[in-house]
């Protein structure tokens, strides 16, 4: 990835909170999971800034948070829509008929697999098997799951959350 | 004792061992890529497989302890299969233009799929990554689609150095080993070292290379003056094909000679400077004119470290030049003005075991002749490949001594070359200036050897110092915290950012601790032989003190010979 990719601030206020996170965890790397977690719940991405202040309070390398967001589909080191779609890449929703579903909601939104809407709404991502098989092909947008999806109804689900019709 | 049969041979090894090992120790070679042998087993390239009778899968031979009664089969059909399916899916994944890449001849993946034979045509389409190369960094360029993903540069880089500047980013077949947030080299923590290329097995990190540059400055008719480090005389001959710890001094002069270098001087003789200078600096503060520790300045890829990790302690670092940096000055104004030479017209080279001194010629601070001191700073990789190309026999070439002034260098200058070696030199020094006599043996042994952090005291009549000497940056970090906490007991301290010294430096032919011993014996012999063993006896430094100099640490010395040290913390930030 270049470098102008990652070229978004995270505010001061925020970082501070990240550091209260992080810092009584230090000197133990085998935390990261915890602290990472507890963190995606307050900033919008893991930007440099995120990962220098979890490195700098744990005492451990900014390219070993870095390793370990990128490695993650849940993490993310761009900031990504409040709705994240993020369609099952396995086998069985393949031979399901995922693709078509695909195609429908990227159609619909009109971006690609791994892009964001420029109103920062949407983030279309694939994702490993989220052990939905039996009602295979399934997405899930944010902690909701969907399965028994097809191009139709895919596209009836997401109309819902355009018109924020979901509580 | 373990009794296994490997390819119908049997095999007696200890507990513990794996397959591998005990293979080669049968004289079978299995073919690696991932493993290292001074590193941790990884078991990630799978080129290795072997078949183990009783075992429904190939296990990896690398990562698979030897059990009693085992049999081993490692060129089985089945096994060879499965080692051409496992190259075929790396090469989907790798150029193959091998001719256009430097490493070409050295690779060792150009090696295993020679010995393996993937003569059928491709079977999986050519798929590369897209990531742009990074050439950014003044030593080490990085082709991320001819990484095979080994991790040998990881693990180097994070449990040798402590640095960490690579790792991988993403999963599955979106992997690549890379710095974090997309950053170019040259804004990360990276100091150069160039241990990545050492431990790397194909062409995805290479030393930036500056052969053209030298054919261009020729053409240009400069006058070419260069130095040659100390350990270089044990790792040349190596990087071209020769035993490791071979010693090639005169072939060395020769083939620079041949090239069109028409000067040809030892750094030898700049060592001994930095030891007039450090000494002198290292007196003056142990008499209260300085902070103590004092740590030595020779190793670049340190100074970087410092200056980066801990700038408010570079107080600390002595102010002396490192060798290198020493005779640029010197050649650029005293050698100039003695042959009449117009400065501008020098072109100043240095070769060198030494991936960092690229970097540290480039130091716009550095230019106190009123030039840039160094201009190229070649590795002995490259000039192994300057050799190569043109044609010289390195092996038949005669002996030939270096020039004069600044070609006799003393015993103490060359074992700067080995991890202690600047700190025995500066103790032979210190030790007659001090007490009038000179050390009773000068083999000064407990600095000496590959241990990672080595102490000791030395008593100048009444004045006792204590020294230690560190190499490989995590244990440069160790010495460094105590110096942070005031807790330091040290008087003076040499760091070499390299495990085992410049012999083990990032220029050399790719290393393994047993080559890195046969360097070290080969350089401690060498120093034996030689008619002046101090720096201070060393007729060419006395030469330069009284007719150029004056005396250690005077005006002119200071002004051509000792620098200054930045802050680089904003590469952390």
């Amino acid at each position: 990835m270049s470098q102008e990719q990652y070229s978004y601030k995270t505010p001061e206020s925020l970082l501070v909170e990240v550091a209260d996170i992080a810092a009584p965890y230090r000197d133990r790397p085998e935390m990261l999971m915890k602290v990472i977690t507890r963190v995606q719940k307050i900033v919008p991405a893991f930007s440099e800034e995120v990962a220098r202040v979890i490195a700098r309070e744990m005492d451990i390398t900014l390219t070993q948070v870095y390793s370990f967001v990128t490695f993650y589909a849940m993490l993310s080191v761009k900031p990504r829509g409040k709705y994240i779609i993020r369609m099952c890449k396995s086998a069985p929703c393949h031979v399901r008929g995922a693709r078509e579903v695909v195609k429908a909601v990227e159609d619909q939104l009109g971006i690609s697999m791994g892009e964001t809407t420029p109103d920062g709404r949407f983030t279309l991502e694939y994702c490993p098997c989220l052990g939905l098989c039996d009602s295979s092909p399934a997405l899930m947008i944010n902690d909701r799951a969907y399965g028994n999806l097809n191009p139709q109804s895919a596209r009836d689900l997401i109309k819902r959350y355009i018109r924020e019709d979901v509580e | 004792m373990i009794h296994l049969t490997i390819d119908h041979q049997p095999v007696c090894v200890e507990e513990g061992t794996t397959i591998l090992e005990a293979a080669r120790k049968a004289n079978i070679s299995i073919p690696t890529l991932c493993y290292h042998e001074d590193q941790q087993v990884k078991a990630v390239c799978r080129i290795c497989v072997v078949e183990v009778e009783g075992m429904a899968q190939l296990p990896t031979a690398c990562s698979t302890p030897a059990a009693e009664g085992m049999v081993v089969h490692t060129a089985s059909p089945k096994v060879l299969k499965a080692r051409k399916n496992i190259l075929s899916l790396i090469f989907a994944r790798h150029p193959q233009n091998c001719l256009a890449c430097q490493k070409s001849g050295q690779c060792e993946l150009q090696k295993v799929a020679q010995d393996v034979g993937i003569y059928k045509p491709a079977t999986f389409d050519l798929e590369l990554r897209a990531t742009p190369d990074d050439n950014s960094s003044p030593s080490v360029r990085r082709n991320h689609q001819k990484c095979i993903l080994c991790m040998r540069c990881v693990d180097v880089c994070e449990k040798i150095q402590g640095l960490h500047v690579m790792d991988k980013e993403n999963r599955g077949f979106h992997s690549i080993v890379t710095t974090p947030y997309g950053k170019k080299l040259v804004d990360t923590n990276c100091v150069n070292c160039g241990q990545c290329i050492q431990a790397c097995p194909t062409g995805a990190l290479t030393i930036q290379d500056d052969r053209e540059n030298i054919y261009h400055e020729m053409e240009k008719g400069k006058v070419l003056v260069v130095q040659v480090a100390p350990s270089v005389r044990v790792n040349l001959a190596e990087a071209l094909g020769e035993a490791p710890g071979t010693v090639s001094t005169g072939r060395l002069v020769t083939a620079l000679k041949r090239l069109g270098f028409r000067y040809v001087f030892d750094s030898d003789f700049s060592a001994d400077l930095t030891i007039m200078e450090e000494g002198t600096e290292l007196l003056r503060r142990l008499k209260g004119e300085g902070p103590l520790p004092m740590i030595t300045s020779c190793c670049p890829a340190w100074v970087k470290y410092c200056e980066t990790y801990a700038p408010d302690y570079t107080k600390h670092l002595s102010t002396a030049k490192s060798p290198q940096q020493m005779f640029g000055a010197l050649i650029k104004t005293c050698f100039a003005e003695k042959e009449k030479v117009d400065p501008e017209s020098i072109c100043s080279v240095s070769i060198m075991p030494c991936t960092a001194k690229k970097f540290e010629c480039k130091r716009p601070e550095l230019a106190d002749s009123g030039y840039q001191d160094v201009d190229y700073a070649l590795t002995v990789q490259e000039l192994a490949r300057l050799i190569q190309t043109a044609g010289i026999c390195f092996a038949d070439l005669p002996d030939t001594p270096f020039d004069d002034p600044f070609g006799l260098g003393s015993g103490a200058g060359l074992i700067f070359g080995a991890t202690g070696g600047v700190m025995e030199a500066a103790l032979r020094t210190v030790h007659t200036v001090v007490t009038g006599r000179p050390m009773e043996k000068l083999e000064y042994l407990p600095v000496r050897g590959f241990e990672g952090i080595k102490s000791a005291e030395v008593d100048l009549d009444g004045t006792v110092v204590k020294v230690a000497v560190a190499h490989g940056l995590k244990n440069a970090k160790l010495l460094l915290d105590e110096i942070k906490a005031g807790k330091s007991e040290y008087h003076f301290i040499e760091i070499m950012a390299c495990p085992g010294g410049c012999i083990g430096g990032g220029g050399n032919a790719p290393r393994t601790w047993k080559k890195v011993e046969a360097r070290k014996k080969a350089i401690y012999e060498a120093e034996k032989e030689l008619p002046v063993r101090q720096s201070h006896e060393n007729p060419a430094i006395k030469w330069i003190y009284d007719n150029y100099l004056g005396e250690p640490n005077s005006h002119l010395a200071h002004k051509l010979l000792h620098t200054t040290y930045r802050n680089r913390q904003d590469l952390l930030r």
